[in-house]
């Protein structure tokens, strides 16, 4: 079917040209035109240069920092993303609508805001800095504290896409399967992961992809120490500042790269899925 | 595995059999929601009134300030009506058409997720600025794009770029097309077809996407910071306005500033309940 | 069916052509408002961060100066960010008909980078462009509690300091300038004049003594955030650190703003002349006729009013009536210059805080 099918499959449905036109028309004004210059503007960087500044100590300890703590996050979120999912799908305890609404507010907040924030509860002297210092724990302006605002914005995305997918693991099967005797954590397991993974892993994805771009809200609590607490996106900017435009469109070009094929990774998936579901469904 | 009959109907009618578990679990998600999200936000909302809450409203009236939220709204009007119109035409092509290059198509469309805010007004930068492209054209003309608000506007639209279409695109998927291929070829329009079949299914999705659209777009940061400016009453948004705020030793102002964007954000959350409350069931 | 629908398109293009447009409606055609009474003229003065406060009462009395002596009715918008980020929106076509910077460096760099400032502009104004002046002073906890004196006590071991990141901070450069002037004075045996005259050998020795001095400084840094008040904040609001190299008008106006039983001043035994710059910007002044009324608006930086001004918010004035009138608010100090140690900005930039500079050198062995 593959070989011989042709671009479009006939449909009696109207408007492709007109959506996709529109849709092409719009995405290439406002995403595909600017991202081209970015790459254009990098590429006109002799290969040996971009490599060079794509590789320095610096570089390289900033994506370290930016991938480590946004994968770390991510992690977190998938972790704590899914048992709160879990609780609003499957419970009912006071407050749980007002939970319900909460989660989308750090969608709202805008980065600044969240990193000021979380700069002055965790900074030492913070409503939880100082039971952290206590014990010895230093959040703000370590790493801890970058991962902290990761998962803070990272965190909706997670629970925003488990939580229809829970919705929709049927009841039968789980029943059916406990009523074969399986354990609650094996029908977790067997049943429910599987159904859920898909969704999950696409949280994972954006709240990962969302954190590796993030700015606003780690410079606040970030050190922003060279080669320690630096995270990528404050290199281009510092580049910028020394008026440095090849150097920053060359780190930003290999941030979007990375991201890039993360999210043509994950969109696989997701194509694996629907395939899945709709099949299962016919 | 052998075939046990349950040996106990506790099994299952499940959820009662261990009552510490959804203990537990709910106590991990108030905790963890407790420690990254509300206690935050709880600090945000303490300093905007640690003046006093007519310190407050004073706070929100500066000329500054006002000109900040106007400039945030009149930004969030232009970019969630256009972003939501390209989600819906997008997903219509994507989902209601089988067609080669779709899924790279939908990853093109998720691109702006991964790009950093600070390269999304570095591009606009790049081809508008007075060293970009179209910068020698522009200033012949003398239009403003970066520095200004077409600036601002096409940076907050590439941010929020993919937030409907994310959403409604794999509702959209789910849903087939059987039902617009009947309503179709039974005589309905197109148009007809997608407000009577469509949309209904698709509803929920799209409020979603409309409000996540509108919270990124009133709230970023970043990439309005390179293409602003930072003109005071002119062409600093509400988050701007919070970082200058707090820049000028103002805690309890910035922070006013910033539980008002929760606020809008939250009215929208609030519209999207009742939305839900009054309209029929989700399933 | 449907047809028509483009709609959504046009309105789109419409709203952004509308937007494009929607510009420099207030201000009146261009090549004139050459001071006739009545007319109206908006300036934008592109500045630093800490001279909000400074250009805000600035802007009433030149404000209140115009209409008074020509009937002229100025509008002046601010906009502030740090000094190198401002340059580089004035670069990428910020259209500032002033600005007003941390270091001339900045100045220089809209002038090679874009060629909107004419080359003499440090020439075109008196004391090089720089109506005021400040220096690096140190802001510690109430009552000084780990007993820093001068810049040798900074690297006590235990002690922090906190600094803004030289890469994207004005005043930062000047923090670490100041140190680097002391370490490389005490290597020439406490007389920087004798600067000149020494052997190169002399010099090279000295030098590597000041970049171990910083390098150790820097040692001492937990935090770098990017902008001078940010520093502020993180030491102030956040009870990091226990020293903050700051601006000496920053470490006046925390005081004032935070209060005096948190703070204590200190002055340390000799530190860097910090001078910050002012410029029109030719092309944009030539484009939009405001020549005439930005040059007046720098110009009143230096009469006595402005000075006043200057020195109400805590930088140092030029005239020197106004500075004995301010006298009590200044500590005694011995005071380098850029020129004088550095050899100016043109050497001191590259030399130290460029891509693989000095800077760079002191994080890339600390990592070692």
């Amino acid at each position: 079917m593959a070989t011989t099918r042709p671009w479009l499959s006939p449909s009696v449905l109207p408007g492709f040209g007109l959506t996709l036109g529109f849709a092409g028309t719009f995405l290439t004004l406002i995403v595909l035109i600017p991202i081209a210059a970015l790459v254009l503007k990098a590429a006109s960087l002799p290969l040996a240069d971009f490599w060079r500044i794509a590789t320095e100590p610096r570089a390289l300890a900033s994506y370290r920092l930016t991938f480590g703590a946004s994968l770390l996050a991510a992690t977190i979120n998938a972790i704590f993303g899914l048992i709160v999912a879990w609780s609003l799908v499957r419970y009912r305890f006071p407050g749980r609508r007002f939970i319900d609404a909460i989660i989308d507010l750090p969608f709202a907040l805008p980065t600044a805001v969240s990193g000021i924030a979380l700069a002055t509860v965790f900074a030492p002297n913070g409503w939880v800095g100082q039971w952290l210092t206590a014990i010895g724990i230093d959040v703000a302006y370590t790493w801890v504290g970058v991962v902290i605002a990761l998962t803070l914005i990272g965190m909706p995305f997670v629970v925003r896409s488990v939580q229809p997918a829970l919705e929709e693991v049927e009841a039968s099967l789980e029943e059916a399967a406990e009523s074969l005797g399986a354990s609650r954590w094996m029908v977790f397991r067997r049943v429910i992961l599987p159904t859920i993974a898909p969704a999950l892993a696409t949280g994972f994805t954006l709240a990962l992809a969302r954190a590796i771009g993030e700015y606003g809200s780690v410079i606040f609590i970030a050190g922003n120490l060279p080669l320690r607490t630096e995270i990528t996106p404050l290199l281009i900017v510092i580049k910028l500042e020394q008026y440095d435009y090849l150097g920053a469109a060359a780190l930003g070009l290999v941030m979007l790269c990375v991201s890039f094929l993360m999210l043509l990774a994950i969109n696989g998936v997701n194509a694996w899925r629907i395939n899945l579901l709709s099949g299962r469904r016919t | 595995m052998t075939s046990k009959l349950p040996a106990n109907p506790r099994n299952v009618s499940g959820r009662r059999a261990t009552p510490w578990i959804p203990f537990l679990l709910i106590s991990v998600s108030i905790a963890f929601l407790g420690l990254i999200l509300i206690v935050p936000v709880a600090s945000v909302i303490g300093y905007a009134f640690s003046k006093g809450f007519s310190a407050y409203l004073v706070a929100l009236q500066s000329p500054d300030t006002v000109a900040a939220i106007r400039l945030t709204l009149i930004t969030a009007a232009i970019v969630v009506p256009v972003n939501t119109i390209f989600g819906v035409a997008a997903a219509w092509a994507i989902a209601k058409f089988d067609f080669r290059g779709k899924h790279f198509l939908i990853t093109l469309i998720d691109l702006p997720f991964s790009v950093s805010p600070v390269i999304a007004g570095l591009v606009f930068v790049l081809l508008f600025g007075a060293q970009g492209w179209f910068g020698p054209w522009l200033q012949e003309r003398d239009i403003s794009i970066v520095f200004a608000f077409p600036g601002i506007v096409l940076a907050t639209l590439l941010v929020t770029f993919p937030y409907v279409a994310r959403e409604i695109i794999p509702v959209m998927q789910l849903q087939g097309r059987e039902a617009e291929e009947a309503a179709v070829s039974l005589g309905a329009g197109g148009w007809t077809a997608f407000f009577r079949v469509t949309l209904p299914g698709i509803r929920w999705a799209l409020v979603y996407g409309v409000i996540l659209c509108n919270a990124r777009a009133m709230g970023e940061f970043g990439a309005v910071s390179v293409v602003s400016g930072h003109i005071r009453g002119l062409t600093t948004t509400m988050p701007l306005q919070v970082e200058i705020l707090y820049n000028e030793y103002d805690l309890a102002g910035a922070f006013a500033v910033a539980s008002l964007l929760m606020l809008l954000a939250l009215i929208t959350l609030l519209i999207k309940a009742a939305v839900e409350a009054f309209g029929p069931a989700r399933h | 069916m449907f047809a028509g629908c483009y709609k959504p398109l046009v309105i789109l293009t419409v709203v952004l052509a509308a937007g494009c447009q929607g510009r420099d409606d207030k201000t009146s055609s261009p090549a004139e408002t050459s001071a006739e009474p009545g007319s109206r003229v908006e300036l934008l003065n592109v500045s630093y961060d800490p001279t909000r406060e400074m250009y805000r009462e600035f802007n009433e009395a030149f404000a209140t100066h115009m209409r008074a002596e020509t009937g002229v009715e100025v509008a002046i918008l601010q906009s502030h960010a740090g000094s190198g980020s401002q340059a580089r929106a004035v670069i990428d076509g910020l259209d500032a008909d002033v600005v007003t910077l941390a270091l001339a460096y900045d100045i220089d760099a809209i002038r090679l980078n874009s060629k909107r400032i004419q080359p003499d502009w440090q020439s075109r104004l008196p004391d090089n462009s720089a109506p005021y002046t400040s220096t690096i002073v140190f802001l510690v906890r109430e009552g000084n509690p780990k007993n820093i004196l001068d810049w040798p006590d900074l690297l006590q071991p235990g002690i922090e300091v906190i600094t803004p990141n030289p890469k994207t901070s004005g005043g930062a450069r000047w923090n670490y300038l100041a140190a680097w002037g002391y370490a490389l004075e005490r290597a020439l045996g406490g007389d920087i004049k004798r600067l000149p005259t020494a052997s190169p050998d002399e010099i090279e020795q000295a030098e590597q003594q000041a970049e171990q001095f910083v390098a150790e400084l820097f040692r001492h840094v937990p935090v770098l955030d990017s902008g001078a008040r940010g520093s502020t904040n993180t030491f102030v609001q956040r009870g990091i650190g226990d020293v903050l190299l700051a601006w000496e008008n920053e470490a006046l106006l925390a005081i004032e703003e935070l209060g005096a039983d948190a703070l204590d001043i200190v002055v340390p035994s000799v530190s860097i002349l910090a001078e910050p710059t002012v410029a029109v910007v030719d092309s944009v002044v030539d484009r939009k006729g405001t020549r005439q009324v930005a040059q007046a608006y720098l110009e009143y930086l230096y009469t006595p009013v402005g000075q006043e001004i200057v020195a109400k918010h805590y930088f140092r004035p030029r005239n020197a009536e106004v500075l004995a009138q301010f006298q009590h608010q200044y500590p005694e100090l011995r005071m380098f210059t850029i020129d004088a140690v550095f050899g100016g900005w043109s050497k001191a930039q590259p030399y130290h805080f460029n891509d693989g500079g000095v800077f760079d050198r002191i994080y890339a062995t600390k990592a070692e």
